[in-house]
């Protein structure tokens, strides 16, 4: 290995030195030649460069969009996610007429108007007309960027509708925690200072709020429901990760000691999703995408998108953190935990079951 | 007018008396007082421009380093090992390294290359040269802004060779990661020589900022007006007024951050369990946010910062060289002031997805955009500066045209990014990093180079050598594109930024070939910015020397003084200026000095 470094840095210096004997030749040359001739030559070559520049460029960015648009990660696969690549697709129009306009325009004037012995060039120290336009028409596009934005911004950051499905979503250094509140759906009391990680308490629960007992806290992957809006209530344990969901297109902060929320609707399973981008292997992945100290590039979560039938049945199947903390305080030690909690209380179920439904 | 002359009389009878007698060399100089501890601004530019051209060097050898990584996740290097030791465990970089690159990367490059370097480098070359004075106002604080930098520069040298490595929490540094030295390893002592190391750039960024307005205010030669001023000292002036009002905000929060360190206070802490250390924190009520809002409203302005000072320069150069007045000289004046009234009320466009209140986040939607029209006026007054001008393509104006395509790409996607909806996608992704190296990185790199391949004349009486230059310029620009414009897919897939292996994402792992495509092309445009290195500090000996004063057919003021001007910068009187600094091509006449007084049947000035 360290053969080829050196093989490198010896090839980088005859690069150099060839280089610099020919920027130095080039030098003695012009003084054979005569600097205006030297001059008008370079200029010439350098202008017909910025023509080819343009071309090229522009063929580049042609053939770039068509070597790596397949790679993006297709159709959004949440509702604001849809939202989210319209107006996408309505600025790259806007932006994308600007780009090409300005580019040609600047590339175009400097070969057009490149040095020729004879031009003059044309006195024109300004133009209120002229400037007016280029002020007004920007202003006006913008406003539309903004009119749509801002449209759209407030539907996504708006209240979840009522039957949302919550979860709560707790990053730590460096992995995700997942709680769901239970049959009684509301999330039991918690406090930092209660974490033991010994004791099989990751997020601090307060065991003596009732309403914690059957809280579900898992890490294993975040499951949502098709079709449901859900509504993630984000906290952090450490520092400030973020909850990174590029195929739903969403994304928010974890904050240490203030809470956030975003939420969405997700349109597809994950299995649905495996047969829409040929990939037996595809995972909703989350990703944390706020620098969060070294294991930062590594911490993903997993996103399962079911059908709600298999939601209840998977959440059956959960045993309560409460139970995983205290094995010998349940009030079916002897049974299996999960068969008990769910004959446990039938109203609050029912109640969790009609917010579940769309 | 009235109060104009009054400044000038008297700034007449205190500096120039200091001169008496005008000789080049009156002081008696020593090799300290001429070379280091020096109080003429041409020495201090030149010291800022080398300090800055070492640090550029070794950002850039950082960036190698980490692509290396990005580019070649699986293979190792075992001489890597030979030169970093356990950070390079078995030809690997270790990720606690990685991320120590990464930060020293853009801090070096953001605040040690691109400000002080540039601003730096030029504010004190170009602003006495360019108004007409003898030097700064206060060249005594100059030297201090040097000295301060060398400090800090050296502290943050001092950070990258101790045991638990220097900061790397990101340029941005957020606490709580950069507050709790059991988070992170870079958070340990390395985090405090970074917050040491800042704090004296601040102080050299206001020594220096004060330094440069009170100058142009108070200094400029007679009949100097400020709608005379060339648009360089305009953008260097806004650039200083920035720094001036922002860079204490940042140190505020910086302070705030040493005492959570280290004296238990809770300003940005709270809520806070440790997995490497099994305890909670007692830290309850602060606020990570807070820092977030204190970073930016520096942060923003920042970034203008690097890039006024070349918009500046890349105006006046292309001026010059199109042979054709700058197009709407009042009209650049005004966005550059709209620009910096701007970038003060729109940094939580940093901060759409922390939690922020959405309906404040739509002011903020609101006032970014509006930062688009005054960009949108510069460019096409830029574009109409061109056109029927009689272009001269120096490499210094290669750069310029450069710089505005960049700015234009690069400024495009900022649209995408103000627009928040468009952002909770993008955020922290490297669309981001698509965005800010092509409108920031490149296009200030592209405004420096413009401006020392225009003065390095004026500042050694020789020419760098063109040939060099040209191939310096086409390498670099079709270079940046391979390397900055694919990223903006990367970024809308939602690659995450700050990753430094994606083989474990399904999400992301089809990018494993383009990311090794950008590695090699970084490598050679970096190995192609040594050739400029080497351009530079030859043609210091032994460029072809410059033979007129005025190489360029320049109308300003730096080109009426002698080839090699000395302390003083003119022998004699300083000329009196009695137009702007843009008549060229006026009346059929090449170009006309601002010393030439208006003659009786010149045409009507614009
Ligand atoms: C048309 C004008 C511009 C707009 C609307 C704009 C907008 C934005 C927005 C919204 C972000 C935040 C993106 C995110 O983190 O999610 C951003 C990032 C950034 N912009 Fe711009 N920008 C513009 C021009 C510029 C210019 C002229 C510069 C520098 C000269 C610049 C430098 C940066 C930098 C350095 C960052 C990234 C900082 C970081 O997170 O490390 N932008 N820009
Ligand atoms: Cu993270
Ligand atoms: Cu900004």
């Amino acid at each position: 290995m360290s053969m080829s470094a050196f093989f490198i840095i010896a090839v980088l210096l005859l690069g150099f030195l060839i280089v610099f004997q020919i920027a130095k030749a080039s030098e003695y040359v012009a003084v054979l030649k005569g600097e205006k001739k030297t001059f008008e030559q370079n200029n010439r070559i350098n202008g017909f460069l910025l023509l080819a520049f343009l071309i090229l460029g522009l063929v580049g960015v042609y053939w770039c969009n068509a070597l790596l648009k397949p790679k993006i990660l297709g159709e959004a696969a949440s509702d604001h996610g849809q939202k989210i690549d319209q107006m996408l697709y309505i600025t790259l129009i806007i932006t994308g007429i600007v780009f090409v306009l300005t580019q040609v325009l600047l590339f175009w004037f400097a070969f057009k108007y490149q040095y020729k012995e004879n031009r003059k060039a044309f006195y024109f120290p300004h133009n209120n007309k002229l400037e007016l336009i280029w002020t007004v028409i920007p202003a006006i596009t913008l406003t539309i960027l903004v009119g749509f934005g801002l449209y759209y911004w407030f539907k996504i950051t708006g209240d979840a509708p009522k039957d949302a499905l919550v979860v709560e979503i707790t990053g730590k250094q460096f992995a995700w925690v997942y709680r769901y509140p239970g049959k009684d759906n509301t999330f039991g009391k918690k406090y930092y200072k209660n974490i033991n990680e010994a004791q099989s308490n990751q997020l601090g629960l307060l065991w003596d709020d009732p309403a914690s007992h059957d809280d579900i806290v898992t890490t294993e992957a975040l499951y949502i429901v098709k079709g449901q809006p859900v509504k993630l209530v984000i906290n952090s344990r450490d520092v400030v990760h973020d909850v990174g969901l590029s195929h739903f297109r969403m994304k928010m902060d974890a904050v240490p000691g203030t809470p956030t929320t975003m939420w969405f609707t997700p349109l597809y399973t994950t299995e649905e999703m495996k047969e829409k981008t040929n990939n037996p292997n595809f995972e909703y992945e989350i990703s944390c995408d706020q620098m969060c100290g070294k294991g930062h590039y590594s911490m993903k979560g997993i996103i399962k998108v079911v059908s709600q039938s298999d939601f209840i049945l998977w959440r059956a199947k959960q045993k309560p953190n409460y139970v995983q903390a205290f094995p010998e305080k349940s009030p079916s030690a002897a049974t299996p935990a999960p068969a008990a909690d769910s004959t446990k209380s039938a109203k609050p179920a029912a109640d969790s079951a009609a917010t579940a439904k769309k | 007018m009235s109060n104009e002359a009054i400044l000038h009389g008297s700034e007449v009878s205190t500096h120039e008396a200091h001169h008496d007698g005008h000789g080049e060399h009156h002081h008696h100089e020593t090799f300290i007082s001429k070379y280091v501890f020096s109080m003429d601004h041409k020495m201090i530019a030149k010291q800022f421009l080398i300090t800055g051209i070492i640090w550029a060097i070794l950002g850039g050898l950082m960036s190698v380093l980490f692509r290396l990584q990005l580019g070649f996740p699986d293979a190792t290097f075992p001489w890597l090992e030979n030169i970093l030791g356990h950070w390079a465990k078995g030809g690997k970089i270790q990720p606690e390294f990685y991320y120590a690159l990464v930060t020293m990367h853009g801090t070096v490059l953001v605040f040690f290359v691109l400000t002080a370097g540039l601003s730096g480098t030029f504010a004190n070359f170009l602003i006495p040269l360019q108004i007409g004075a003898r030097d700064m106002a206060s060249p005594f604080m100059n030297m201090l802004s040097y000295w301060f930098f060398f400090m800090s520069s050296v502290v943050m040298v001092s950070s990258l060779f101790i045991q638990t490595g220097p900061a790397s929490g990101g340029w941005t540094s957020y606490p709580p990661l950069s507050a709790l030295g059991d988070a992170s390893l870079g958070s340990k002592t390395g985090m405090d020589l970074w917050l040491i190391s800042m704090a004296l750039f601040v102080v050299s960024s206001l020594l220096g900022g004060l330094n440069y307005i009170s100058t142009i205010l108070n200094m400029r030669t007679k009949g100097m007006s400020m709608t005379r001023l060339p648009l360089t000292i305009w953008a260097l002036f806004f650039t200083a007024v920035l720094g001036v009002l922002s860079f204490p905000v940042l140190l505020s929060g910086f302070i705030l951050l040493l005492f959570d360190r280290h004296a238990g206070t809770s300003f940005y802490l709270s809520d806070i369990f440790l997995a490497s250390t099994q305890k909670a924190l007692p830290n309850e009520g602060g606020s990570a946010i807070l820092y977030q809002h204190l970073f930016w409203f520096l942060g923003h302005p920042e970034v203008y910062i690097i890039l006024l000072p070349a918009m500046g320069m890349v105006s006046e150069v292309m001026s010059t060289n199109a042979r054709k007045p700058i197009f709407g000289y009042m009209a650049m004046v005004g966005s550059i002031f709209a620009i910096t009234i701007l970038a003060f009320l729109v940094w939580a466009h940093h901060m759409f997805v922390t939690g922020l209140n959405p309906f404040l986040g739509s002011f903020f939607v609101l006032l970014t955009l509006l930062i688009a029209v005054p960009s949108a006026i510069k460019v096409f007054n830029w574009l109409t500066t061109l056109w029927r001008g009689n272009i001269r393509f120096t490499p210094a104006m290669l750069f310029a045209i450069g710089f505005v395509s960049l700015f234009i790409s690069g400024g495009l996607t900022g649209i995408w990014l103000g627009n928040s909806s468009l952002d909770i996608h993008l955020h922290d992704t490297y669309f981001v990093i698509a965005h800010f190296h092509i409108v920031m990185g490149v296009a200030s790199f592209f405004g420096m180079f413009c401006g020392v391949y225009h003065w390095f004349p004026k500042m050694y009486g020789r020419y760098l050598n063109n040939t060099m230059g040209y191939i310096h310029f086409w390498i670099t620009i079709v270079g940046a594109y391979l390397i900055f414009w694919p990223m903006h897919y990367e970024g809308l897939a939602g690659m995450p930024r700050r990753y430094l292996d994606y083989s474990g994402w399904a999400s992301f792992n089809q990018f494993g070939g383009l990311n090794h495509f950008i590695s090699i092309v970084s490598m050679i445009v970096f190995a192609v910015q040594l050739l400029f290195v080497f351009n530079f500090f030859y043609s210091i000996f032994k460029g072809r020397r410059v033979k007129t004063e005025n190489p360029w057919g320049s109308n300003t003021l730096e080109w009426t003084t002698p080839i090699h001007p000395g302390h003083g910068n003119w022998v004699g009187e300083i000329p009196e200026v009695h137009r702007w600094a843009y008549d060229y091509g006026k009346d059929g006449r090449e170009f006309i000095s601002q010393t030439e007084p208006i003659s009786a049947n010149e045409s009507e000035h614009h």
